[in-house]
């Protein structure tokens, strides 16, 4: 073979297996990395999969937050007014979590319909809502007035 | 009456911009000397009436006139002056503004600073980044008005500055950072004139080099500084988030690396010329595309301040325009200027494209992971969230790969080597690098990680090749090291700065320990041998805020090691909550304490973190910005003018990359 095609061969065939490694290193990366947002009334409807990653973000029901006298084990409801899914999370919350103001959790459902969270996410700012929030309320018709989505 | 004079200074300096971009391209198309050489005095006015209207929009900060929306939204009367001051851009308007200004001084910096350039490619170039300026100035003009009055109902008091932002750090870091961002736009207007004129030469690698090198620099040394912000702002102890907005800043850094490496070969070598070309026009995209994905509110972040759908279609076609029309220009012009020149595999010029090949496909993957949510999204398959561990799982292998030739890449040479003489020259190092990395591990912890064992065997793999070549360089001797290049400093610093910050990176994740407890006044924990006593929370009050402090006595082995005092503040203007951790700082470890929410009897969620050479990272960040701008001392970018022809060093030893 003529060298110079000799070496674009070679250059091809580098940039198709390192593309395939970096193609497969994405599709590794993302399949059990990435989680999809559910409204609490599709994980009460049972829409939700249960054991896997997932982010459910609503209104901290008022009244509903307990906590554990000797750990930082925090119990809430989360609600877009026509579902309401308990979250149990253990560490420390962010500063502008409170009861009446929206928030996302990210965990895993267990079999008792629990959201067994490992991050929760709440707005940062006074007139911030998370836009998934918003959508969620929006969706169920219940959307709290002057709740836009965002600033 | 200064908020009218701002705005009034503002659309002056948008028609300059629009003369700059209109009547140098005129000279340039018609041949008239005059109208080119009207350019640098253009792009000197253009920065003239961008800092008068800067200027204006501080001097209504620090006054508190509440009469301007701006002030009003963003600033109070309790803020101290320097956050009055940095409020100037801890907006979307004043941010745009302070990119606008930062545009125009790159401009003007072209103008005085490149006298060596020919008038035509002068004209070319500051044609270019005045048409940039056009579009930048028009947005804020049209849709983002920094100096809009609340008429007649003025406020007595402004809404206050998130407290997020009030921070030293946050001074600095959005001027610094937007100087790398909009430094690009100097490459890329030096791309787009190259393919204008259809010449792309070895003099057009090096009038160019030196404005990439200091962009890139400053972006490095920004994107240090807000992750550091991060790291002891946000109250997490965390550094590097994947977060969208901290993408949006780090893909053009990859760009911009890889676009680094390539002009080196283009200046030394006359290769890959297209190639440059095509990754200084990538480069300032993603920074667009960064402005857009941060303006325009489609992704959620503590930096997005405006969700205004008016914006980020403007954005959108402004991208789009820019994108779309030097990708044109590069698709009619590109063919006619590219090389012919032949090299070896075992050369410098292939591992210097491996590094741009390893640097592409990261930034694709990194601009995938972020654009993969609204991809989704504006599919209806549903709200995904790609997280960090997708990042890090497709960044760090990446990364790793690019390590073992990073380190053969200063002692190799250009257009043909020997893998003899690579052994040679290299086992030494790799031999001493495998031994001192894995041997090392064994101090480290009772178990023995392998992540941290080949993270310094990489290090060590980098630093020693690079010794060996500074032993060559200066004929083994000591005064031989004032022989040296500038630039040849540069390279050795920044490569110094990447081994520093795998260390960093790696260590400060492996062997970190963290632990979030309640305590209360008079309990003691211990985490990592230090002990940390809580001895009291108590009430203090700041200029604008009052705070729960909680008070620890952190020691080790009886001995007192620091008192630090985390506190948790009520701003009260907004009202809104803020963590302020308490960090005991030192090369080898930082001890990190933060406060969480009271919960209860007296007691507080608090978090304990133990981070050992955490401040590598962000060290070897500041060698790698060190290093690029050490690389613009060098003598032959000042050179006197020299005419545009193509003086290709081949097979030259000499020089570094």
């Amino acid at each position: 073979m003529h060298p110079v095609r000799k070496r674009r061969l070679m250059i091809v065939l580098f940039i198709v297996l390192f593309s395939s490694v970096a193609v497969g290193l994405v599709v590794y990366g993302l399949s059990g990395n990435i989680n999809l947002f559910y409204p609490p009334a599709e994980v009460v409807a049972g829409k939700a999969p249960v054991g896997q990653s997932i982010r459910v973000g609503g209104m901290v029901v008022d009244g509903s937050i307990q906590r554990a006298s000797d750990s930082l084990r925090v119990a809430f409801e989360l609600t877009d007014y026509s579902g309401t899914v308990p979250v149990v999370y253990e560490g420390i919350l962010p500063d502008l979590f409170d009861e009446g103001q929206g928030a996302v959790a990210a965990g895993q459902l267990d079999a008792n319909g629990v959201l067994q969270a490992t991050e929760i996410l709440a707005k940062h700012d006074e007139n911030y809502m998370p836009p998934e929030v918003a959508e969620a309320l929006e969706a169920s018709g219940k959307a709290p007035p002057g709740a836009g989505s965002g600033s | 009456m200064i908020a009218e004079i701002g705005h009034f200074a503002l659309i002056l300096a948008l028609c300059v911009a629009l003369l700059l971009a209109l009547v140098p391209a005129w000279g340039c198309l018609v041949g008239n000397q005059r109208a080119m050489g009207m350019a640098p005095s253009l792009a000197v006015g253009l920065l003239l009436f961008s800092l008068i209207a800067f200027a204006c929009l501080a001097t209504v900060f620090l006054q508190d006139d509440f009469s301007v929306a701006l002030v009003a939204n963003n600033s109070n009367t309790l803020l101290p002056d320097a956050y009055k001051f940095s409020a100037v851009w801890g907006n979307h308007e004043g941010s745009l503004l302070l990119w606008v200004l930062i545009l125009a001084g790159w401009t003007a910096a072209v103008a005085v600073f490149s006298a060596q350039l020919p008038l035509i490619v002068l004209a070319r170039v500051l044609a270019v980044m005045g048409a940039i300026s056009v579009g930048f100035l028009s947005f804020s003009i049209f849709t983002s008005n920094p100096f809009s009055r609340l008429l007649p109902n003025t406020p007595m008091e402004g809404m206050d500055l998130n407290p997020l932002l009030q921070d030293p750090g946050l001074i600095i870091h959005p001027p610094i950072l937007y100087m790398g961002y909009v430094g690009f736009s100097v490459a890329f207007a030096f791309a787009i004139a190259a393919l204008w004129g259809g010449r792309l030469d070895a003099a057009w690698a090096r009038w160019s080099r030196p404005w990439t090198n200091v962009a890139w620099a400053f972006l490095t040394l920004g994107i240090m500084l807000g992750s550091w912000w991060a790291y002891y702002e946000l109250g997490w102890g965390g550094w590097w988030f994947w977060d969208p907005v901290e993408n949006a800043s780090f893909m053009p850094w990859l760009a911009g690396t890889a676009l680094v490496h390539s002009l080196a070969v283009t200046e030394k070598r006359g290769l890959f010329k297209s190639w440059t070309v095509l990754l200084a026009l990538f480069a300032f995209s993603l920074s667009l595309l960064g402005t857009f994905l941060v303006r325009s509110g489609v992704l959620t972040s503590v930096h997005a301040f405006a969700t205004d759908p008016a914006r980020g279609l403007f954005i959108l076609v402004f991208l789009a325009i820019v994108v779309g029309g030097s990708l044109v220009l590069f698709a009619l012009r590109a063919p006619a200027v590219s090389s012919r020149v032949r090299f070896e595999w075992l050369s410098r010029d292939t591992l210097l494209l491996f590094n741009n090949v390893v640097f592409l496909v990261a930034t694709i993957t990194v601009l995938f992971g972020t654009l993969f949510p609204l991809i989704m999204d504006a599919f209806g398959q549903g709200k995904y969230s790609v997280g960090p561990p997708y990042f890090n799982t497709v960044f760090v292998p990446l990364m790793a790969l690019l390590v073992p030739f990073m380190g053969i890449g200063p002692i190799s040479r250009w257009k043909r080597d020997t893998a003899r003489r690579w052994q040679a020259e290299l086992l030494l190092p790799a031999l001493v690098a495998l031994i001192c990395g894995l041997t090392l591990p064994l101090f480290g912890g009772e178990d023995y990680n392998v992540w941290v064992a080949i993270a310094l065997v990489m290090a060590f793999w980098l630093t020693f090749g690079l010794l060996r070549d500074l032993w060559h360089r200066c004929g083994a001797k000591l005064s031989g090291l004032r022989r040296l290049s500038p630039s040849y400093w540069g390279m050795v610093l920044a490569h110094l700065g990447f081994a520093a910050a795998i260390i960093g990176v790696v260590l400060a994740s492996q062997y970190s320990e963290e632990r979030d407890l309640r305590m209360e006044a008079g309990q003691s924990e211990t985490l990592a041998g230090y002990r940390f006593q809580l001895l009291e929370v108590a009430r203090v009050r700041g200029p604008n805020y009052v705070a729960d402090e909680a008070r620890f006595e952190v020691s080790r082995d009886g001995k007192l090691i620091a008192r630090l005092a985390p506190q948790k503040r009520h701003y009260l203007a907004g009202g809104s909550m803020m963590t302020e951790a308490a960090i005991d700082a030192g090369l080898w470890r930082d001890i990190y304490v933060a406060m969480g929410e009271a919960v209860g009897e007296g007691g507080w969620a608090i978090r304990l973190h133990y981070k050992p050479m955490v401040r590598w990272m962000w060290l070897g960040a500041i060698l790698m910005g060190a290093g690029g701008l050490l690389t613009v001392a060098d003598r032959r970018y000042r050179g006197r003018k020299q005419p545009a022809s193509d003086t290709v060093e081949a097979g030259a030893h000499a020089g570094a990359a």
